[in-house]
């Protein structure tokens, strides 16, 4: 991929008239696209830069019209961890999240290895029904669920209704990992079966280590999923503050510092510092997940 | 090889497969099927989550569809989104697909950079852009009076707040920019020299070779689309709640949709009239309108010819 992207602008050794009309055209071509992309990146960045830079306003100066912190109040930061609930809600979240991803990546990579590589009656029915499991709007199911987590075991205002669930395969997680799966040989787990491997064996020793940037993308997508969810918090957390996630906490936060938009900001900047400081050290992963969904099966 | 071992085989296999399935067989019946079926058995009930449920016939469904004011609203919001969001992420996702492929410098960078808002969490991304096109205070009305143009409401007015939440989706686009850029990467480039040798103009080039590779991803793209869509829910709620100033905490009300309905989406609806209304008969109608709408996109996903994902092989 990045071979093709890095290829350089077709070089020309001489300048005959035709030829330095052909380089004038490359040339500007070569600008045309430069300045487009500029552009693109200016729409994509600077909402980020604004928002750190209000981060670091004063009070009054947020609210006024002016760009550029007048002083750079590296306070704010300090205010926003020591409100309280911020850092519960930390805890909360890599709780929700942690927890979440390797209940989720442990109990998907079985399904999906089976949905890959035996062959069975109902597995294409099987398929069909985790793609539409993906496809479901949480909001379709979320009365009869809600009514049997918090009114059969009385567990809202706990993260439990989020964690456990993720420990009977995520349809996305499922899918995800199946398509990864399918580009492994099957030469490569004959050969271990016939050394004698079991499946769950060859799985374990033969088939996660292949799998490893797979199994990596749909960590990293659950993790974040977790990270980003706003409505299961809010349907089972909401009443127990000791148990909101940064998500659903950022936003109440608001309300709390109703017009403190440099406060509401710092926080906004917490909030997505993390998701952004992991996808620096996991680029390849992420880039690879998000090609794999969009890839035919 | 005798009958009995091969039976006694196939029957491990099958117990072999049954336990790699059994998490998701598990998590399938529980929350799935149970669920879906409670709902159905809800949107006949008159269920307040105190006294016990009773049966209601089609009441519920006559006052979703006759009665309550939210419905008709989110169900068009909901569809506008559908149509121009999706719409435009699909042409915006390419056409930033195109950019990076044809990008020869810092080639990294700028994919990096078109990538990052992607990763922002929903919630925070919406806090930023209600912010930054906040009325008055934010940095977005500022330039545009700077270089003289009219400042619109944004969040805060009914004919702006889905223009405004459909550029919140456009800022998000990088998973669609990688996928088209991985897709657009794919197409044989002999196929583009053919058609160079044979005359075919940039736009020919675009039309006839890159298109037709390509269009399975932008059939991906417009269903992936029309389902997120559909299940839009925290920004419009996000950006209504912090435009109106509500604050938030238990037990407090808001009026979803803010400003003027103009936010409401259908998954809103089954939050409004499940946990702030606490008729859960209703909900579950709304819940099922919702979830007509995106089995049907799914089937779409996987017709067997034309469909993205096919079971078989």
């Amino acid at each position: 991929m990045t071979q093709v992207l890095d290829r350089p602008v077709k070089a020309v050794s001489r300048a005959t008239p035709s030829r330095r009309a052909a380089r004038r055209r490359a040339l500007l071509e070569w600008l045309a696209v430069h300045s487009l992309a500029v552009a693109a990146a200016l729409f994509f960045t600077l909402p980020f830069v604004f928002v750190v830079l209000t981060s670091l306003m004063s009070d009054s100066q947020a609210l006024s019209r002016d760009l550029i912190p007048h002083t750079w109040e590296w306070g704010n930061y300090r205010s926003v961890l020591s409100t309280p609930g911020f850092l519960t809600w930390w805890r909360n979240t890599l709780l929700y999240a942690g927890l979440g991803t390797v209940l989720s990546v442990v109990s998907s990579l079985p399904v999906a290895y089976a949905l890959a590589k035996f062959r069975f009656r109902g597995r294409n029915l099987s398929l069909m029904l985790v793609i539409s499991m993906m496809m479901l709007p949480p909001q379709v199911v979320v009365v009869p669920m809600y009514l049997f987590w918090a009114k059969q075991l009385d567990l809202s205002g706990t993260l439990w209704p989020l964690i456990v669930p993720m420990a009977f395969g995520d349809a996305f997680s499922i899918f995800l990992l199946r398509q990864f799966l399918m580009t492994i040989p099957d030469e490569y787990l004959d050969a271990a079966r016939v050394d004698g491997c079991g499946e769950l064996r060859t799985l374990l020793r033969v088939v996660v280590p292949m799998a490893k940037p797979g199994i990596a993308a749909v960590a990293l997508f659950q993790f974040f999923y977790a990270w980003n969810d706003y409505f299961g918090p809010q349907i089972y957390a909401s009443e127990n503050p000791g148990a909101w996630t940064l998500s659903y906490g950022l936003e109440s936060f608001k309300g709390a510092h109703h017009t403190d938009w440099n406060l509401t900001m710092a926080a906004t900047v917490l909030v997505m510092a993390p998701v952004i400081l992991v996808f620096f050290f996991a680029q390849k992963a992420f880039v690879e997940g998000v090609t794999l969904t969009g890839v035919k099966g | 090889m005798s009958t009995v071992t091969l039976a006694s085989r196939r029957r491990r296999a099958a117990l072999r497969t049954l336990a790699f399935m059994s998490p998701w067989l598990v998590g399938f019946a529980v929350f799935f099927a149970y669920p879906l079926l409670s709902t159905v058995y809800f949107s006949f009930m008159h269920y307040d989550g105190f006294a016990a449920p009773t049966w209601s016939g089609g009441q519920n469904w006559g006052y979703v569809f006759e009665h309550y004011p939210l419905f008709w609203p989110a169900l068009r919001n909901t569809l506008w989104l559908v149509l121009v969001t999706v719409t435009l992420r699909v042409v915006f996702g390419l056409g930033v697909g195109l950019l990076i492929t044809k990008v020869r410098t810092g080639t990294g960078v700028f994919r990096t950079l078109f990538y990052l808002p992607y990763l922002a969490p929903p919630v925070a991304a919406t806090m930023a852009f209600a912010f930054l096109l906040n009325p008055g205070t934010g940095p977005v009305d500022s330039l545009l009076e700077k270089a003289g143009l009219p400042a619109p409401g944004w969040f805060s007015d009914p004919a702006w707040s889905k223009p405004a939440l459909t550029l919140l989706a456009l800022w998000g686009i990088g998973d669609l920019m990688v996928v088209f850029m991985a897709a657009l990467l794919d197409v044989p480039r002999e196929q583009y020299e053919a058609a160079e040798l044979d005359g075919a103009s940039r736009w020919q080039r675009f039309r006839y070779v890159t298109l037709p590779a390509i269009s399975p991803i932008v059939m991906f793209a417009v269903v992936t689309g029309v389902i997120q869509a559909m299940q839009c829910y925290t920004q419009p709620l996000v950006a209504g709640k912090v435009a109106s100033g509500v604050i938030q905490g238990a037990g407090v009300q808001f009026e979803p949709g803010y400003p003027d309905r103009s936010t409401l989406t259908l998954p809103q609806l089954v939050y409004n009239l499940g946990f702030q209304r606490f008729d859960y008969g209703s909900a579950c109608v709304v819940a099922l309108v919702l979830f007509v709408l995106s089995m049907a996109f799914t089937a779409l996903l996987m017709r067997r010819r034309g469909g993205l994902i096919q079971a078989g092989d």
